[in-house]
């Protein structure tokens, strides 16, 4: 393959994302994926767009399918279409799509409704210290496998007395034991020494106490990692003093909120941490925290890290990892330059100026890009 | 029950007390009768510190020393001693140490029997950064007030069918009321500025949105203190990255039992960190939540710092707010001299040298 000289990737002038697929220019590769991408509300759309203008520019061989979703749509039809797609696809990177919490119980979440209908049981977020990030603590390493699709989100809600109201949480042996699987053979795939098991089995005796023995009983079949339990509320004591001491937790759907969420504070924030959803046939990529970022959205100050690393970890997953090292490579450098760091990292760089660096960066490696 | 070390020492008072309190409760001059638990393991010392710093700053507090192990009254119910009852109820206001909770003792744990016993539906949890106990948070000044009756720990389980269990989250109109009312409450009487709902009525519309609705019908009679509603993730998120944009936070059960500790240990831990209940018909209970600490019980190693502080908000609680001051501020001077701390603090000192720098401390404020 030719490299041309390097030229810089001027101003964007990229069309604006529609149901049309923007397809990458110069591949030159046979074999073409096709990816969902469910750009969302808030943040989500921009966040789309940068990925899907860095994509072009590094001549990555995917075809993004864009489904939008409305999310103040009363009917199903739009998630239930998302929901085709990835059928179809296999694979698909995702922005929040916001959730009006005064609507009336019929309306269900649709990222929940996406999660559990393509059954993609394990959320997966790593969260590390990040060079070039300033945090109160240091040398974080931190993988959290949390079960994804039942637990305190199965949606199970009524009112039998006016003003009382029961909510109930499931806990099934089948998910706790797929997820405790998941988590240790994740472990053992990466080298880690350690798996933690968050519960609290001492007041949920049946529910928690269940998850609790199916770790154990998982725990037992991979002698070479060490296995300990944690209780929730002294987890996050845990976590706030010293975080060192963990190194893949695994735990049911809304400890996995919480502490998920602690965790990609300490590191740095929401801007920073990509979060995978997988289950046995269909990958969704996201960021982490799954904030929709309203406050923030169309003013070009959004942190792109997240959601750009989340598009790493999607390059991964279609074993494009040259691509993936590339991107991560550069994303990673650029958040070297502290001078760049948007808003919520203490900064006042812009969004497209990040973008800019990152795309800099790639170019810099040598790797045949886009040119004017 | 308490190690038989500090009784010989103190008997002698509580003799004194446990006379005076047999005569019918008459308001002399101001001075107010709480009910003291001393507790298990390391809980009499730390009480015995308590009852000595107060003395040295004249609180006019009087004792009444009472023990919790559970009994078994008519029927086979599990309850609460008589007396201990009988004291509270009287007295309104208790200082608790901590209880262990002994495993197949074939009762509940003793905390869940004097919350039901006194219907304690609110824990209130002040965590303010301690200038000198450093930590890598050192603009925390918030309280977590968490709704103590229901909710996730409603202790209603099923097991549907074999490898499918079903837990129960109850939540109530009654309850949440009584919750958000207690938060406006709150944060009216002690000069707080705002008061955050945090729910996941995204996922759980119909029971955090209940809890939601409430809170903000309580906002409405409250107009003088802000509100607003945060998720849990959210709250979680930011806490840990800037907890000073946190002021009073009000929550269902298990939300407040995993932020109150998040707190607790922003600024130190369970060690330095004051609670209160409060139950219905005025009854409060202030208390220490750290544990029994058997290792270290009787050897004179134990901090006071926690149930101190608990007995400071306990004054703050009943209107005594010079006394509170004054403890509280020898308190921090103590901690922050770092001349006299005792092991957990990072010091080597005993717990009743430390305790006398407070005592001393508090003479050289009066």
């Amino acid at each position: 393959m030719s490299t041309r000289a390097p030229t810089l990737f001027g101003p964007t002038n990229v069309p604006a994302l529609s149901s049309r697929s923007c397809r990458s220019a110069c591949v030159f590769l046979s074999s073409l994926h096709t990816v969902t991408l469910i750009p969302g509300d808030g943040i989500g759309p921009e966040l789309a767009k940068h990925v899907c203008e860095l994509f072009r520019f590094c001549c990555v061989p995917v075809d993004f399918e864009v489904v939008d979703v409305d999310s103040s749509m009363a009917s199903e039809d739009d998630i239930d279409d998302a929901i085709m797609a990835i059928r179809r696809n296999g694979v698909a990177l995702k922005g929040n799509i916001e959730t009006n919490h005064n609507l009336p119980p019929s309306y269900k979440s649709r990222n929940n409704l996406l999660r559990t209908t393509l059954d993609l049981y394990a959320n997966v977020m790593h969260c590390q210290s990040l060079p070039g990030v300033r945090t109160r603590h240091r040398k974080i390493d931190i993988m959290i496998v949390r079960e994804n699709t039942e637990g305190e989100y199965s949606s199970l809600e009524h009112e039998n007395v006016p003003g009382v109201v029961e909510c109930l949480k499931i806990i099934t042996k089948t998910k706790s034991l797929r997820i405790a699987d998941y988590a240790f053979q994740t472990a053992r795939a990466k080298g880690r020494r350690l798996v933690t098991a968050v519960h609290k089995a001492n007041i949920m005796k049946l529910g928690d106490g269940l998850f609790l023995e199916c770790c154990k009983e998982v725990a037992s079949g991979y002698p070479e990692i060490s296995f300990e339990s944690m209780i929730v509320d002294n987890t996050t004591m845990q976590l706030v003093s010293r975080p060192q001491q963990f190194d893949v937790m695994v735990m049911p759907n809304l400890y996995g909120n919480v502490v998920s969420n602690v965790c990609a504070g300490l590191v740095g924030g929401p801007g920073l941490v990509p979060g995978a959803n997988y289950g046995e046939n269909y990958a969704v990529f996201e960021t982490g925290t799954r904030n929709t970022g309203k406050s923030i959205a169309n003013s070009n100050t959004a942190n792109p890290t997240a959601m750009l690393l989340a598009s790493c970890l999607l390059l991964d997953h279609l074993k494009l990892h040259d691509y993936a090292s590339m991107i991560r490579r550069a994303v990673l450098s650029t958040l070297t330059e502290t001078k760049l760091h948007t808003a919520d990292l203490g900064g006042q760089g812009s969004t497209s100026e990040v973008l800019q660096r990152v795309m800099n960066a790639v170019q810099s490696t040598g790797p045949r890009t886009l040119s004017m | 029950m308490a190690g038989t070390a500090w009784r010989s020492a103190v008997s002698q008072v509580v003799g004194a007390l446990k006379k005076e309190s047999l005569q019918p409760r008459t308001f002399t001059r101001g001075i107010h009768t709480v009910t003291l638990i001393p507790g298990d393991g390391i809980g009499p010392e730390i009480s015995t510190a308590v009852m000595k710093i107060f003395e040295v700053a004249k609180a006019p507090i009087q004792w009444e020393e009472r023990n919790v192990t559970a009994i078994q009254g008519p029927g086979g119910k599990w309850m609460i001693p008589p007396d201990a009852k009988e004291s509270m109820d009287r007295n309104k206001i208790g200082l608790k140490g901590p209880l262990k909770t002994p495993i197949a003792a074939g009762h509940p744990s003793m905390n869940l029997l004097l919350r039901k016993t006194f219907d304690l539906y609110a824990n209130v949890r002040p965590c303010a950064s301690i200038e000198g106990y450093q930590t890598p948070y050192t603009d925390v000044n918030l309280v977590t007030i968490r709704e103590n009756t229901e909710g996730e720990y409603s202790g209603i389980e099923h097991v549907i069918v074999d490898g499918v269990v079903q837990s129960i989250k109850l939540i109530t109109e009654q309850a949440s009321q009584r919750i958000a009312e207690y938060a406006f409450e709150y944060a009216k009487n002690n000069q707080r500025a705002s008061v955050t709902a945090v729910h996941k009525a995204n996922i759980m519309r119909m029971s955090d949105g209940l809890f939601l609705r409430t809170c903000r019908e309580a906002a409405e009679k409250h107009k003088d203190v802000k509100f607003n509603e945060m998720y849990l993730d959210t709250v979680c998120l930011n806490m840990v990255q800037d907890p000073s944009q946190f002021d009073v936070l009000v929550m269902p059960n298990l939300y407040g039992d995993i932020l109150s500790d998040l707190c607790a240990g922003l600024i130190g831990g369970l060690g330095v960190t004051p609670s209160g209940n409060i139950g219905a018909n005025g009854v409060a209970i202030f208390e220490s939540v750290h544990g029994t600490a058997p290792d270290i019980a009787g050897k004179d190693m134990a901090n006071p710092t926690a149930l101190l502080l608990s007995a400071v908000m306990m004054l703050r609680h009943m209107g005594l707010h010079g006394h509170a001051q004054k403890i509280e501020t020898a308190c921090f001077d103590v901690i922050r001299d770092k001349k006299a701390l005792t092991k957990d603090l990072g010091g080597n000192s005993k717990c009743s040298e430390f305790t006398d720098a407070i005592c001393q401390r508090v003479r050289e404020l009066v």
